[in-house]
């Protein structure tokens, strides 16, 4: 019997039983109306659409159903409940990094990203980290500066 | 720093950091039906028939004949159609939608829709443009006179390309027709301008019309006129579709491909030099205004009206047109019109500076306006003109003068460096009398019995933070705390006009009518009791009255000021440039937030500095945009200026809250000529328009060698 596509949703084991061509953005908005994870242009240029796929950041758009079988997906909705979540929330509100908001999603998953890979980036790593998710609001400088601050406000925690 | 600079948590935030907050395309789609826009694929035919396919049950088509009122969207003039009727005249023109349930479903019929055309000479380069949408002429000063006693005159034609606005969320509406009355939401700037364009197409009496904002995801100008167009079409689809709700949302390729730009320029300049200074500027300004009127007329009006930059220039003649081209319609963009005549007016400054041997900034300090100098317009001046402080802030940040120097000896080897400023500003709020006779904002603060207050305005927060300082503002008169004071997005059932969110206006002119507002109810407030205050505009006094069709008076009551510095190394084998840093200094008056508009500075300056090189925009010989997406229509990440500096300078101005004035477009407008000066520097060469590519740059480099 067909069980689907199983795969971890936020910390809940969930099974998806369309096809495993689906796009994963699509499937998350529609399928799990996890909306936080935004689209931005649908081919993978933007990072709006940005999860955790087993703690790598990744454009879910451009990730088909079948690739996600047996993984661990993380979007905003589950990051925001964790301890990490808060440290970098409270950063970016600190300077008010969030304008227009749609990249944000995004840009708090690769700013986990940053401080997974590097618990003390230098400000090269972290434009680095953030290169892949496109900000048209903020010059980019807050997010960065909010990263330093979580980075050290939230010492032990990556 | 006065208190109420001191940033505090926007209102927003947590609902965006969260990824709670709802934007358009997020609300649940079961219920609703989807449109789909057939566009034309010609610049200009007209249309012989049209034939649909049998459609499914569910599905049905809308076109010019569905629409209830007057198929025009009411915008400034109103020629653009709802839907194509007789002819496209552009790649793109909406001709018809087709609803229904399904968007696999609608992609496969839309492609069996059949239209006859029969082709019609298009118009793609604005040079060969034969129709002015719209031909402004003013100046001041005696013209012949200077041109007679010049001991030297320049000449040189300036051009400036498209800029995208890019905002992150594309353009997305709702509709929904119930009972006589049609609700639309969704992401826009301006829900009643979108209020007063449902009415016309659909043949309703405003109160039956409502417009809701919700959440959005940046505009910069792209959502001021542009969701007026999509509102009738999608809303027209739901008078059809009787009782549906059905909704649009762009894919970005359709976005960026057809909707409103910033219009591409020439502008053409002529000056007269006499003992070293310029003495009479003749400026030719042609915009491509794509194939319908849109917002041209504002757009043009701004642009000329900044034609001679920040320099008091004894005799001036301006000529500004908008020229019909069979190409996109090019609209609002952050600067609106001011960063082409910006970019032409520094440009020139720089090219006569270097040709009589003077340092330009030296050149330009000397021909700066100053506070009681009068405007291009035969305005004045009214405040003080910081710009002397803000260039030696500037200076001092960047380490000009010794940069500018070793950058001016010879160079050698594949990496070339140079560093340039530029000095502007943007004039604060609508132009000319706008505000007064147009607008005439109205916002009301409603007391709930508890002693909460709501501000009921229809700003719309697109990041700027208006949200957050328009309650900072209430919430300071009122000695409430700032969560005792809210706003929520602006629904037209509930709010007044108080104008749109455009201009520069939004804090300067609504935020201060809701302080007079606060003072009020602060004087009249009761205990447990219910109570509303309104207010109303009012242009200052000290305004000398602006008359558009003579281009006379005060254009704006006062000014924003920028100057920036940008330093650039150039790889004289590859032409690629790297921007080694940036500092400006902006002077929007009182801060309401510093994070705040520290931020607006940031993100706008990297837009500007984005427009001067890599956002590349061209439509083909035939007319159509081919980099229409993130891949090819390239905006700055995180990593092209790890550098950026920005500071405030304060000149506050009486008549804004707290002494505030516009802030949103200043730091983009200025910041290309900046960055081209630096390029000159490093390659030795001029430069003459934008964007300036790196082949653009080998180009020059050859050029220089010969030379």
């Amino acid at each position: 019997m067909n069980q689907g596509i199983v795969f971890k949703l936020n910390g809940q084991p969930v099974s998806y039983t369309g096809s495993a061509a689906d796009r994963l953005l699509d499937v998350l908005r529609q399928t799990y109306r996890l909306t936080g994870v935004k689209c931005g242009c649908n081919e993978g240029e933007c990072g709006a659409c940005s999860v955790l796929i087993d703690g790598h950041l990744a454009n879910s758009c451009m990730v088909a159903m079948g690739r996600v079988e047996n993984c661990e997906v993380t979007t905003i909705e589950g990051y925001s409940q964790t301890e990490r979540f808060q440290v970098l929330e409270q950063a970016y509100a600190a300077v008010s990094a969030v304008q227009c908001g749609y990249c944000i999603p995004g840009m708090i998953l690769a700013s986990e990203c940053v401080l997974a890979r590097h618990p003390h980036p230098s400000e090269t790593e972290i434009r680095l980290g953030l290169s892949g998710n496109l900000c048209r609001c903020t010059g980019y400088n807050a997010i960065v500066k909010a990263i330093q601050i979580a980075a050290e406000k939230g010492e032990g925690l990556w | 720093m006065m208190p109420i600079s001191q940033s505090v948590i926007k209102k927003d935030h947590l609902a965006k950091a969260c990824g709670q907050a709802m934007y358009v395309a997020d609300y649940d789609t079961t219920q609703m039906l989807q449109g789909l826009i057939l566009r034309s694929p010609h610049a200009h035919a007209k249309i012989l028939s049209m034939t649909y396919p049998p459609l499914p049950e569910g599905y049905f088509t809308v076109d010019y004949r569905d629409v209830p009122g007057i198929n025009e969207v009411h915008i400034v003039k109103d020629d653009t159609p709802v839907y194509a009727d007789a002819t496209v005249e552009y790649i793109g023109d909406p001709i018809m939608m087709l609803v229904g349930p399904d968007e696999r479903e609608l992609e496969r019929l839309l492609a069996q829709i059949e239209v006859n055309y029969e082709l019609l000479p298009a118009i793609i380069d604005v040079r060969d443009g034969d129709t002015a949408f719209f031909d402004y002429h003013f100046g001041k000063g005696d013209m012949d006179q200077a041109w007679a006693e010049a001991d030297q005159i320049f000449e040189e034609c300036f051009e400036t390309g498209y800029q995208e606005q890019a905002y992150l969320e594309p353009q997305g509406l709702i509709a929904d027709y119930n009972q006589g009355k049609i609700t639309v939401r969704g992401s826009m700037q301006c829900p009643y301008y979108v209020h007063g364009a449902l009415a016309k197409a659909l043949g309703l009496t405003p109160d039956k019309v409502r417009v809701i904002q919700d959440v959005t995801g940046g505009g910069f100008g792209g959502k001021e006129d542009y969701p007026s167009i999509l509102a009738c079409q999608v809303a027209v689809a739901a008078y059809k579709a009787k009782g549906q709700p059905v909704r649009v949302i762009f894919g970005r390729r359709e976005d960026m491909e057809f909707t409103s730009k910033r219009h591409p320029s020439r502008c053409t300049y002529k000056a007269a030099v006499k003992n070293g200074r310029v003495t009479a500027l003749d400026a030719d300004v042609i915009f491509n205004a794509g194939a319908y009127t849109t917002l041209s007329a504002v757009v043009l009006q701004r642009g000329i009206i900044a034609a001679s930059g920040v320099y008091d220039i004894p005799a001036l003649k301006v000529h500004g047109a908008a020229i019909k081209t069979n190409t996109v319609p090019n609209g609002a963009y952050r600067g609106f019109g001011a960063p082409q005549t910006f970019f032409a007016v520094e440009m020139l400054m720089e090219h006569i500076a270097n040709a009589l041997d003077e340092e330009p900034l030296a050149f330009k300090l000397r021909h700066m306006v100053r506070q009681g100098s009068v405007t291009s317009t035969g305005g004045r001046y009214h405040f003080p003109v910081p710009l002397p402080a803000m260039v030696d802030e500037v200076r001092k940040m960047s380490d000009f003068e010794q940069k500018r120097q070793v950058y001016a000896r010879q160079q050698t080897g594949t990496t070339r460096r140079g560093i340039g400023i530029s000095l502007w500003f943007h004039g604060a709020g609508f132009t000319g009398s706008g505000e007064r006779d147009i607008i005439k904002a109205v916002t009301r603060l409603h007391k709930l019995a508890d002693g909460r207050v709501e501000i009921l305005a229809s700003q719309s927060d697109i990041g700027q933070g208006i949200k957050t300082t328009l309650c900072k503002i209430v919430a300071n008169e009122l000695n409430l705390p700032l969560d005792q004071v809210s706003y929520d997005n602006p629904d037209t059932d509930r709010v007044p006009d108080s104008g749109p969110t455009v201009a520069s206006r939004s804090l300067m002119t609504v935020g201060e009518l809701l302080r007079r507002a606060a003072i009020r109810l602060r004087s009249q407030w009761q205990e447990g009791v219910e109570q509303t205050v309104e207010e109303h505009f009012k242009e200052p006094d000290f305004v000398i009255p602006f008359y558009i069709d003579k281009f006379q008076g005060d254009a704006y009551p006062t000014y924003a000021w920028g100057v920036c510095a940008v330093e650039v190394a150039v790889d004289t084998l590859t032409g690629v440039n790297e921007i080694t840093g940036t500092w400006a200094s902006f002077d929007v008056g009182t801060p309401i937030d510093l994070n705040i508009v520290i931020g607006q500075m940031e993100g706008g300056l990297l837009q500007g500095l984005g427009y001067a090189s890599m956002e590349q925009l061209a439509a083909d010989q035939k007319g159509r945009i081919r980099n229409h997406s993130f891949s090819d229509y390239i905006i700055p990440t995180a990593m092209d200026v790890p550098l950026m500096k920005v500071q405030l300078h304060v000149e506050a101005y009486p008549d804004g809250p707290y002494g505030a004035k516009g802030a949103g477009e200043l730091p983009l407008v200025g910041a290309a000529p900046a960055y081209m000066s630096a390029l000159e520097q490093a390659l030795a060469g001029p430069i003459n328009h934008i964007p300036f590519s790196a082949e653009d740059a080998l180009k020059l480099i050859r050029q220089s060698r010969r030379a």
